[in-house]
């Protein structure tokens, strides 16, 4: 009896109080979507938005409130929880042959937490007075004096975060204490190790922004002063505290999707993973050098220099470990057998726009060019080729890649292919314009722009349309395969690592006997080595 | 920068280091996708059907751990360098002082001279110092890639030299509020002679609009405390439209408003006043934005304020 069916059948509660990994995995998977969802239509009314320069379809202060929560939605709701709390919650455990991550309450604690969370920050947008309308970034002095309801908003990311945390902390512990035996660090497969990284990131800087939060609250409600000038305090102090937090943030986002991209890479090129320990230390390089960047939004803020100049050493140092992933994935498909099926394909999309974000990131670290390219849509571009480019599609890629897993069906492949095609030159023509616009100097969370921008501002939009519709299509056939796919078999793509030795859709404690390990997690062709 | 005007000293320096930085990266992407295109090909699973377990290779790992990082090393010396012009003013520059407000820029002069564009002269090196009397703004010239938040609390600098005549836009970077992409002015590059004459005449400054300019003396008290809250940022004196309604007669005026939450017909009278003005999230009028923000004042000013938009 599969997860899918046992606990008793006792209806939605069963779900809701279930603590099977697999089960609060895919609890997360039904918010995440829907909100994902809503995210896209407001990103898709703001780009409709700028079919003309002045005013069109909606006022300005709607304009500032789209932006900010679909930033808010995406990055808190989406894009940090994607992979860690969908799939590495139903994968972590049996990629290391565990039957439960080490605490299952916690984890079920930490969906409630999530789900509270996203019914706040829901909550913000139709009470009080309006929506937030200060960007994700919540900056002070701005956030403090806006009427808007950003004290909800704010404590909606504060229990989101409690949430962040309580998954890291699970998965830690889960790697550390729950591996089958002969499973040691160098067998794991390498999304355990994005994970295990992740984790750490989660649980050291997460407080930090909920101590940012809390400040940003007492400072509205009582006017404490931390923030403000006048009273000896300081908004670059609110700057700092942020980014401490939401620059490992970018990791949160990016590290698991790598990790999962590992995962699929070896599977359809049918070889083993090239540079493993590469691979599996530059996700603890990235989280420990992510760590020390994060002034590096901030080189026109009007701190000191030198400041400047350190900030942006270290965010050269920290593209070397991605460097050298992007290096070992290529060459993980020399001499492969590769077959190319639609989550190979979306993983290669990830590789090539995982470049292009990492690519504009390097550039933009660069002092004397962030000053020009900061707070344009040069970094709307740059980040949303590494969030939706490299998270967005990763998520895609694992989701076609363990759905027979999940599901136990399969997608029909097909329109996943149009699909594909119709995301993937949509995406490049919307943010590719991005950059450009970016260059010619057009700012970002700009309600009305100069004529000079407006060829770029059209490209966009009909890049916007392509995507849209791309998803469309994508969600379609997989709602399509959860109907009436076909069923899958245990092994439908050839995997070697321990999910594909046990059934699709896994029973309840997944491992009727916990496996014994005795060999590297990719050992495809254990006869022809070089 | 494509399609972009370099119009000062530094852009030229700046495009410059973007275009070898931007080539090389533009380099590694086709690199890469060259390798991602040809193995995908030449190793599909039909061609060939008998894959191999290579594993790593230290060399290789070597390379592209240190040919990355000598480039990321050089690309950040480049970036750096630029920095380093962009920071250091030339001493004879002329200071021009940078106000903003939400959501309008205005420029002082050494000798008093007040702008809501900032005339500069051709080749004449100008150094702004900036302030801001309520949020963070962010001024940026793209044509001349300098760039500078306006903090409170701070005066935060920026200068540039301008290399070509014309007009060129101010946008503001950081969002500040509803109206924050008309947050925008120019800088007006003309000859030196023709700078000199504007700079030195009598004739008043451009037009300036009623909210960005604290002309002092010549208003009553009152109105200069409106504007020392920034009310008139959003409000005006004589009923032309802004962001907030005109406190041109408003009060005695009969008003739908939602008080505590509930929708209500009302005349404004001192203690609904009071009431909107302290508490502006308790009274909300339909069809504006709920952007208000409460104001400090102490019980006097509160007095006078009132009695003032009675006059009006
Ligand atoms: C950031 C812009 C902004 C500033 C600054 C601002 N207001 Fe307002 N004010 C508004 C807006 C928008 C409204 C209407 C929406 C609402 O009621 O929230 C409003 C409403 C009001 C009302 C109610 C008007 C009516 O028609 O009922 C009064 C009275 C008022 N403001 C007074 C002031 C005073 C006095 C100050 C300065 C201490 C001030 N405002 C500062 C934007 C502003
Ligand atoms: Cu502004």
């Amino acid at each position: 009896m599969s997860y899918l069916e046992a606990q008793g059948r006792g209806g939605l509660l069963s779900w809701l109080s279930s603590t099977d990994h697999k089960r609060i995995a895919l609890l997360y998977l039904f918010l995440l979507v829907p909100l994902f969802w809503v995210a896209v239509s407001l990103g898709f009314a703001m780009r409709l938005k700028h079919l003309f320069a002045g005013d069109f379809l909606m006022s300005a202060q709607t304009y500032n409130a789209l932006f900010t929560v679909h930033g808010v939605i995406m990055i808190f709701m989406f894009v940090i929880p994607g992979l860690p709390a969908v799939f590495g919650n139903f994968f972590l455990p049996i990629l290391i042959g565990a039957r439960d991550v080490s605490f299952p309450r916690l984890n079920l604690l930490s969906w409630y937490f999530f789900a509270a969370g996203a019914a706040l920050a829901l909550l913000s947008l139709f009470t009080g007075r309006g929506a937030p309308d200060t960007g994700w970034t919540f900056y002070v002095p701005f956030s403090l004096r806006t009427g808007t309801n950003v004290p909800l908003a704010v404590s909606a990311a504060f229990v989101l975060g409690l949430s962040s945390i309580l998954t890291g902390l699970n998965f830690i512990t889960t790697t550390h204490r729950m591996r089958a035996p002969g499973m040691t660090w160098h067998r794991m497969p390498l999304f355990v190790w994005a994970l295990y990284a992740t984790g750490w990131i989660q649980v050291l800087v997460t407080p930090i922004i909920g101590i940012t939060l809390v400040l940003v609250i007492l400072e509205r409600l009582f006017g404490i002063g931390v923030f403000d000038p006048a009273k000896g305090g300081d908004p670059l102090l609110y700057q700092h505290l942020f980014w401490i937090y939401s620059h490992p943030a970018v990791y949160i986002m990016i590290v698991p999707a790598m990790g999962a991209v590992t995962e699929i890479l070896p599977t359809f090129a049918r070889r083993t993973i090239f540079g493993y320990r590469a691979i599996a230390y530059s996700s603890i390089a990235i989280a420990a050098l992510g760590s020390i960047v994060w002034a590096h939004h901030m080189f026109t803020s009007g701190m000191s220099d030198l400041a400047g100049v350190i900030f942006s050493l270290f965010t050269f140092l920290v593209a070397v470990p991605s460097a050298i992933k992007v290096f070992n994935w290529t060459a993980t498909l020399y001499k492969g057998s590769i077959d190319m099926q639609p989550p190979m394909l979306f993983a290669l999309a990830f590789v090539f726009l995982f470049c292009i974000g990492g690519l504009t990131g390097i550039i933009q670290g660069a002092l004397g060019l962030n000053i020009h390219l900061h707070d344009t849509y040069w970094i709307v571009g740059h980040f949303h080729y590494v969030m939706f480019g490299g998270t967005g599609f990763a998520f895609f890629a694992a989701l076609l890649y363990w759905f027979p897993k999940m599901f136990g069906r399969m997608v029909e492949p097909k329109p996943v292919f149009i699909a594909w095609g119709l995301m993937f030159a949509g995406f490049n023509l919307l943010y590719g314009a991005f950059l450009l616009l970016g260059g010619m100097g057009m700012p970002r969370r700009y309600y009305a722009h100069l004529p000079q921008f407006h060829p770029g501002h059209l490209a966009a939009t009909v890049g916007s349309w392509l995507l849209v519709a791309g998803l469309l299509v994508l969600f379609g056939s997989l709602l399509r395969a959860l109907r009436s796919g076909r069923r899958a078999e245990d092994d439908p793509w050839g995997g070697k690592t321990l999910e594909w030795r046990i059934p699709s859709p896994p029973p309840a404690e997944n491992f009727a006997e916990v496996p014994v390990i005795d060999a590297a997690p990719y050992a495809y062709n254990p006869g022809r080595r070089s | 920068m494509p399609f972009l005007a370099q119009a000062s000293s530094a852009s030229a320096r700046i495009d410059s280091v973007f275009l070898w930085v931007f080539a090389v990266c533009l380099a590694f992407l086709l690199l890469i996708s060259f390798f991602l295109v040809y193995f995908s090909v030449r190793y599909r699973r039909s061609r060939n059907p008998e894959p191999e377990d290579i594993e790593g290779n230290a060399w290789l790992e070597t390379v592209w751990t240190l040919v990355p990082l000598a480039l990321f090393l050089a690309m950040f010396y480049y970036g750096w360098t630029d920095f380093q012009y962009l920071r250091n003013p030339p001493k004879d520059a002329l200071l021009v002082q940078v106000i903003a407000r939400q959501w309008a820029w205005s420029f002082k002069y050494p000798n008093g001279k007040q702008s809501d564009q900032l005339y500069a002269a051709l080749g004449r090196p100008m150094k702004l110092e900036t302030r801001t009397l309520d949020v963070i703004h962010g001024f940026f010239v793209p044509a001349f890639r300098v760039k500078i938040d306006v903090v409170p609390g701070r005066r935060n600098t920026v200068w540039f030299t301008p290399t070509l005549l014309g007009d060129f836009d101010i946008q503001c970077t950081v969002i500040c509020g509803v109206n924050h992409s008309a947050m925008l002015s120019k800088v007006r590059v003309v000859s030196e002679a023709e700078f000199k004459e504007w700079y030195f005449s009598d004739e008043a400054a451009p037009r300036v609009p009623a909210a960005a300019a604290p002309a002092a003396g010549k208003e009553p008290p009152i109105v200069g405390l409106l504007r020392g809250k920034s009310c008139l940022a959003c409000h005006s004196l004589d009923g032309s439209p802004m962001v907030g309604p005109t406190f041109k007669g408003l009060y005695g005026s009969r008003q739908t408003l939602l008080i505590d939450g509930e929708r209500r017909s009302a005349v404004m009278d001192g203690a609904l006043l009071r009431k909107a003005i302290s508490r502006p999230g308790s009274v909300q009028v339909l069809g504006y934005p709920p952007i208000m923000p409460p104001a400090k004042l102490s019980d006097e000013e509160m007095e006078d304020i009132v009695a003032y938009l009675r006059s009006l």
